[in-house]
């Protein structure tokens, strides 16, 4: 398992370790069932406050990503294929913002932009 | 079962020049609390109160929910003291300092001693007047450490440290914590890498309380401000702390960075801070005010 934190980021520590743990959740290099570390153990080995890792670790637990049993630690969720599917679509949608919003900024026509896609599709 | 480690209510020390004001703020187990502000701000003040060295003059300190002063013996046997001023004997040597320190400590215990000597890299025969400024600490360190305190307070730890060993600070500290029942309270002036692992900040200025709060809530809280001169209306102003007024611009922090960006139209830059820019912005208000 590999957490990289950085600091000069804009991106909030928190946000660092959640980002990270749903691509590893999402790719399949974590499977339902998987333990992870405990909060204390990733603050100490990431020189992070607790209170970061712990914020990070109930952003998962309310997507439904992890579950934290107590006394036991933290697990990958035993989640169904839907909500992966679900998440999987809002990564490609967030994706695809970008890619309209810089098309945009370049005057891009949303049908060059279409058809860009088709053939990459194709092409693939 | 009490989960505050340590309760500081109302605290008041007046002296000629400085007063402590109802300083206020508490620490649960668990966690690592970094105690900010510039020299003279009363950091030091407050933690010779904590540990009844100097008298106060009104509040109340409780430490593992029990009064400092009334239960003072039963509480220093739980604390492990880290203190920027050297208060061992100079002519003895490490081992023989040990020797009048243990028999005070109920939990001592030579093996942890002797682990944190030699990762420390301390010798074991040299004389404290011998140590550098950071081995001295590092001596104070490995004391605090050995009798199984629940509760490590350090008065300005990392002057004198090079960043390696406060690096290896960081890992000492946060593995203290790792049972979730013990605590850190750490003071400091300047900002350093210690701040990285802390869960709260109090920060107090000329004997006043700024803040007492989670880490993350400040630096989401608090923003860095820049743009240039003609932006700074009467209404701009009021929202911002510590304004510095250059020829080509000003700088200055705000305190609520949603309610500036929502009031506020216009080119202006709003970046991340720092611990150490919301000090000095902070502090520089007060002296302007």
């Amino acid at each position: 398992m590999r957490i990289i934190i950085s600091n000069s980021s804009q991106e909030p520590i928190y946000k660092q370790i959640t980002s990270q743990i749903k691509k590893m959740i999402m790719t399949g290099e974590l499977n339902p069932g998987d333990s992870l570390p405990s909060i204390r153990n990733l603050a100490r080995e990431l020189h992070i406050s607790v209170i970061t890792t712990k914020r990070a670790f109930e952003d998962l637990e309310r997507e439904g990503l992890v579950e934290t049993v107590a006394g036991k630690g933290s697990f990958v969720s035993q989640y169904n294929r839907e909500i992966i599917k679900e998440k999987k679509m809002e990564m490609i949608e967030e994706k695809l913002a970008n890619i309209v919003q810089e098309s945009k900024s370049l005057g891009i026509s949303p049908q060059v932009l279409q058809e860009m896609i088709k053939l990459l599709y194709e092409e693939g | 079962m009490e989960n505050n480690i340590l309760e500081v209510k109302d605290l008041k020390k007046s002296y000629k020049e400085f007063t402590l004001n109802n300083l206020s703020f508490k620490l649960e187990k668990g966690y690592i609390m970094g105690f900010i502000g510039p020299n003279g701000a009363g950091k030091s003040t407050t933690i010779k109160l904590i540990m009844n060295l100097i008298n106060r003059d009104g509040g109340e300190i409780s430490v593992f929910g029990l009064d400092n002063i009334k239960d003072e013996r039963c509480i220093k046997q739980r604390i492990g003291f880290v203190y920027d001023e050297n208060h061992f004997y100079d002519e003895l040597s490490i081992t023989e300092m040990k020797g009048i320190i243990a028999p005070f400590y109920k939990g001592w215990s030579d093996k942890d001693f002797e682990r944190y000597l030699k990762d420390f890299d301390l010798p074991p025969r040299k004389k404290i007047k011998e140590l550098s400024k950071g081995m001295k600490t590092k001596f104070s360190l490995a004391v605090a450490l050995s009798h199984d305190a629940d509760f490590i307070i350090m008065d300005e730890p990392t002057s004198g440290l090079d960043p390696v060993f406060r690096s290896e600070i960081l890992d000492i500290l946060a593995s203290f914590i790792q049972d979730e029942k013990k605590a850190v309270l750490f003071s400091t002036h300047i900002t350093t890498d210690l701040e990285k692992i802390a869960d709260y900040i109090t920060f107090i200025n000329n004997g006043e309380l700024v803040f007492s709060e989670t880490k993350d809530s400040i630096l989401e809280n608090y923003a860095l401000v820049k743009g240039g001169k003609e932006l700074l209306d009467d209404g701009v102003r009021r929202e911002l702390v510590g304004i510095r007024e250059n020829n080509y611009g000003f700088e200055a922090v705000t305190s609520d960075v949603k309610k500036f960006r929502s009031q506020f139209k216009g080119d202006i830059i709003i970046e991340k801070p720092t611990l150490e820019d919301i000090m000095l912005y902070t502090v520089r208000g007060s002296k302007n005010a």
